[in-house]
């Protein structure tokens, strides 16, 4: 479990400062996931291994309760109360609207252009598993 | 007796453990609330602990800063998590590669209206520039939204508010939508949760399966970054 968790604040890091090296646009901990997933695609590869179960461990336990960690700045909210009192609709409908269409668009972009998955069951790393 | 009450809670509400106990305990009220509705996505469990973590913070009438200064401590766990979403990406590469052009498209399309329904909306309403400006990166990852946001002349704490927002509405709608839809395809419901609606989607979405889960991943990071290669031109052709 520590040890896992010490792979994911390492890449966490190594993404931070890559960010700040090469003054990449996006957030140092999304440069730490994509970097994580080519190595351990890469690894099962190369040997054929399945990935580290310390590793699985703990990225199970911090996904399966992602939703807590978005409560502190969700609570933000609560400093934003006079721009939401004064533009409430356009702010409201913006939401619901662009937040609709957008889930519309993508849905119907991607059944129209996907094909049905074919399982591989001899991939070391394929599965529904969580 | 009130004077009692004041004189413990004062010093208590000032420490930073304080929160996170209520921040915690807000969260595990909200999952028990959604299961005793069935698990019912109007029951979201993320806006249920927001609701109550902000009617203690508002009772106790403390700033927003003090409350934060404690519940950083959560917060900062988005860093790790984040990077361990690369554990469902990876066991879903396969699926992930043989599907990167519908994948492409999809962001596209899904970006282009998302971005451009938001801002028109806002302003067909008669809303303010820095609103509209705080709307259009909303669908980006919370941290990106925010720095995007400041970017291009929104309203950080709003754009922050609404991206978190934006994946509640998301998380609520979309297997009511999918159905309706009928879709039931795992690879589009995790994509389109990570394109719209990022991390409180993706939370979401990952109990539905693995596969879901590696999508919702790539839908995080490809979102992020088309949108904060996207938003500095926005930012010259709309001022």
């Amino acid at each position: 479990m520590i040890g896992g968790f010490f792979l994911l604040l390492a890449c966490d890091l190594l993404g931070e400062a890559l960010r700040d090296l090469m003054h990449l646009p996006i957030p140092g901990p999304v440069v730490g996931m994509l970097l994580l997933a080519v190595c351990l695609t890469l690894r099962s590869h190369r040997s054929g291994r399945e990935l580290p179960p310390q590793l699985e461990h703990s990225a199970e336990a911090l996904i399966a309760n992602m939703g807590l960690l978005f409560v502190p700045a969700g609570v933000g909210v609560i400093t934003q109360t006079s721009v939401l009192e004064s533009e409430w609709l356009p702010i409201l409908a913006g939401l619901i609207g662009s937040t609709l269409l957008g889930l519309i668009a993508t849905a119907l972009t991607m059944r129209l252009v996907l094909r049905k998955p074919k399982p591989d069951p001899r991939h070391p790393l394929d599965g529904g598993r969580r | 007796m009130i004077d009692t009450i004041e004189a413990a809670w004062s010093p208590l509400a000032a420490t930073p453990l304080f929160w996170i106990v209520v921040t915690v305990g807000s969260f595990l009220a909200a999952k028990r609330l959604n299961r005793i509705c069935n698990g019912s996505a109007a029951a979201n469990p993320v806006l249920l602990a927001i609701l109550l973590t902000a009617v203690v913070v508002a009772v106790s009438r403390v700033p927003y800063p003090t409350y934060f200064a404690g519940a950083q401590f959560i917060n900062f766990l988005l860093g790790p998590t984040t990077v361990a979403l690369a554990v469902p990406m990876a066991r879903n590469m396969r699926h992930i590669k043989s599907t990167a052009p519908a994948l492409a498209l999809a962001l596209t399309v899904g970006l282009l209206v998302s971005i451009s329904s938001g801002i028109g909306l806002v302003w067909l309403l008669g809303g303010s520039h820095a609103v509209a400006l705080s709307m259009a990166p909303k669908n980006a990852t919370t941290p990106i939204a925010i720095v995007l946001s400041q970017q291009i002349g929104g309203l950080p704490a709003l754009t922050a508010t609404l991206a978190i927002l934006g994946g509640i509405i998301s998380a609520m709608i979309r297997r009511h939508l999918f159905s309706f839809l009928s879709i039931d395809d795992h690879r589009t419901h995790g994509f389109v949760a990570g394109v719209v609606g990022s991390g409180v989607a993706a939370a979401e979405v990952s109990s539905l399966s693995g596969l879901a889960a590696g999508f919702a991943a790539l839908g995080i990071a490809l979102n992020g970054a088309v949108t904060a290669l996207v938003m500095p031109l926005l930012a010259v052709f709309w001022h």
